[in-house]
């Protein structure tokens, strides 16, 4: 499997992270040899095996659907990178 | 007495309470240790001055029934800590201060330990290395430009170095166990659950476990029964017995069954490690354990699995770095090309990288080849290690397919970096408990280790196996203080 230029630029696309084209060339060039090494896995037969999705054999517990924390507003806008008292900030949306 | 910073966990905390030393003493020893030592990059952030004052009001009124009275400890950068700079090793947390403790910490603290400061790691505990830190890589205490492991990086450089009597770190694929066997340290993985994964930046959620890291198997077994809590803030922390594990520690082993899984070799393997290995088989026949031959038949296929299932994991846990909320925000023309700009600028090479394998295979028309294929691949590993267990108690491996490398050696090919993990992969993705113990040298006098891995909740079981081997070893750590000028 080799995966392409264009393959990149759209996973970088769905990864929100901007790739220039001398950048997209080496994720290209490491992608494919990771994935060489990953193919590995087609060799095995799983058409009868259920897929793991957690290790931790327990069911979820249930809880009373109550407010713990409350009036934390300034500890949670305190690391807002654009400061404003009230809101988290960020580019217009809405022209 | 010998100097405080060598001093094991145990022997530290029983001179505290035999008030031979006091915490500002201890904690003064710790921090000037930590000033000579600063080539080594193991610290992040240092909290040198709360930490003194925190020994100092410790002293004032000291309470010694408390199982860490008053002893500073650094811890790996990946737990979140109330008003202390947390960053993950990455510049997209570069400026974040967590209004909220994470329980493993919470756990020391309430037991009265103190904070020296944030320990160095690879980014977002990707790597095993510690060389994709924002923060730059972290040097071994063993040898100049010899790599510590990682992704735990810092935290097994500064307990080898005595920059902290113990430390915490974190593991996904052996980001515990590889560092301690490369710096001549214990560390365990505890089985999946034990451990709140509250307050730990996530990299991946069904494997990430935080663990011990200690100068002896004692001192492990302490740590462990202190930060091993049940925890409802964690919806995978799983309420079972857990023992009191320093307590009921014991060398007693005989007749334990050890299982040997002859699959756990590679090509080009050293032949020391095999050596190591057959010294390990010996040393745990002394100990009166009987030896068993197994099979664990998927094991070749565990490193590949994991490599589509912690980078899935990945892509979708940090999704959330978007400059939104908090961390590093890059200037953007629109919301999408804030977004664009600030993950490419924040976000590391391996990071970026992985953030793209664990979207590819999650992306449409790919989920079922990749991703549910590696969660088939992961029932089989998971049901290899069932069927051992119906013949042994514990199996021992080596820890790392070979001693620690140098900076820069591997940093090109991801692949061979990733072969690093391949003995203690299988352990995260079937969610076992295994500890790592130094069990000897290499001809250049690097540490290796041995792994024993136990059934899941059977950490008392593995600590014991441990601590009998560590008899039988006498594994003493050459720390030639090289960087102090």
């Amino acid at each position: 499997m080799t995966i392409d230029l264009k393959t990149i630029k759209h996973i970088s696309k769905l990864s929100r992270i901007s790739v220039d084209d001398e950048k997209a060339k080496k994720l290209a060039g490491d992608m494919n040899s990771i994935f060489d090494f990953i193919e590995k896995l087609k060799e095995l037969d799983t058409d009868n095996v259920e897929p793991l999705t957690s290790v931790a054999e327990t069911t979820l517990k249930l809880r009373v659907d109550e407010v713990k924390s409350g009036n934390i507003r300034e500890q949670v806008l305190k690391n807002s990178p654009d400061e404003n008292e009230d809101f988290f900030v960020v580019p217009r949306v809405v022209e | 007495m010998s100097d405080i910073t060598s001093l094991t966990l145990t022997d530290l905390v029983k001179n505290i309470k035999d008030k031979k030393i006091s915490s500002e003493e201890t904690t003064k020893a710790f921090i000037n240790r930590g000033e000579k030592s600063r080539e080594l990059n193991a610290y992040i952030t240092e909290d040198f001055t709360n930490a003194l004052e925190k020994a100092k009001i410790f002293d004032q009124k000291p309470n010694f029934d408390l199982k860490l009275p008053g002893v500073p400890m650094a811890v790996k950068d990946l737990f979140c800590t109330n008003g202390v700079k947390t960053t993950a090793g990455s510049k997209i947390l570069n400026n974040f201060i967590p209004p909220y403790e994470s329980t493993v910490t919470q756990n020391i603290w309430n037991e009265g330990a103190i904070l020296l400061g944030k320990l160095n790691c690879d980014e977002f505990a990707m790597g095993s290395s510690n060389e994709t830190s924002f923060f730059g890589n972290v040097q071994s205490p063993i040898d100049k430009d010899l790599v510590p492991g990682g992704s735990s990086g810092g935290s097994a450089s500064a307990l080898a170095a005595n920059l902290t009597p113990i430390t915490i770190g974190t593991d996904t694929g052996g980001s515990i166990r590889q560092p301690a066997s490369f710096t001549g340290t214990v560390g365990l993985k505890p089985t999946y659950g034990s451990c709140s994964r509250y307050g730990i930046v996530a990299f991946a959620s069904s494997l990430d476990q935080a663990g011990p890291m200690s100068k002896n198997v004692k001192d492990c077994a302490l740590l462990q029964e202190i930060i091993s809590t049940y925890d409802e803030k964690d919806s995978t922390s799983i309420d079972f017995k857990r023992n009191a594990y320093s307590k009921e520690l014991t060398n007693n082993i005989k007749g334990k069954k050890i299982g040997i899984p002859k699959e756990y070799t590679v090509d080009g393997m050293p032949k020391e490690i095999e050596d190591l290995w057959t010294k390990g088989i010996e040393y745990a026949k002394d100990c009166g354990a009987e030896i068993v031959e197994i099979s664990l038949p998927h094991t070749n296929y565990a490193l590949p699995a994991y490599y589509i299932v912690a980078p899935a994991e990945a892509s979708s846990n940090l999704a959330r770095y978007d400059g939104v909320k908090y961390g590093f925000r890059s200037k953007g023309e629109n919301l999408i090309d804030m977004y664009e700009k600030t993950r490419s600028e924040g976000f590391g090479e391996e990071v970026q990288r992985r953030i793209m394998i664990g979207t590819y295979v999650l992306s449409s028309g790919y989920y079922d080849a990749y991703y549910i294929k590696a969660q088939k691949v992961r029932k089989l590993i998971k049901n290899d290690f069932d069927e051992a267990y119906k013949k042994v108690d514990a199996i021992l491996t080596p820890s790392t397919p070979s001693a620690a490398f140098k900076i820069g050696e591997k940093t090109n090919d991801p692949v061979s970096m990733y072969l690093n993990d391949i003995f203690t992969v299988p352990v995260n993705l079937a969610g076992l408990p295994a500890i790592s113990i130094p069990a000897g040298v290499d001809a250049k006098g690097y540490p290796l280790g041995l792994q024993i891995i136990g059934k899941a909740f059977d950490e008392q079981n593995i600590l014991n196996i441990a601590y009998a081997m560590e008899e039988k070893i006498e594994f003493k750590n050459k720390i030639t203080d090289w960087w102090i000028k």
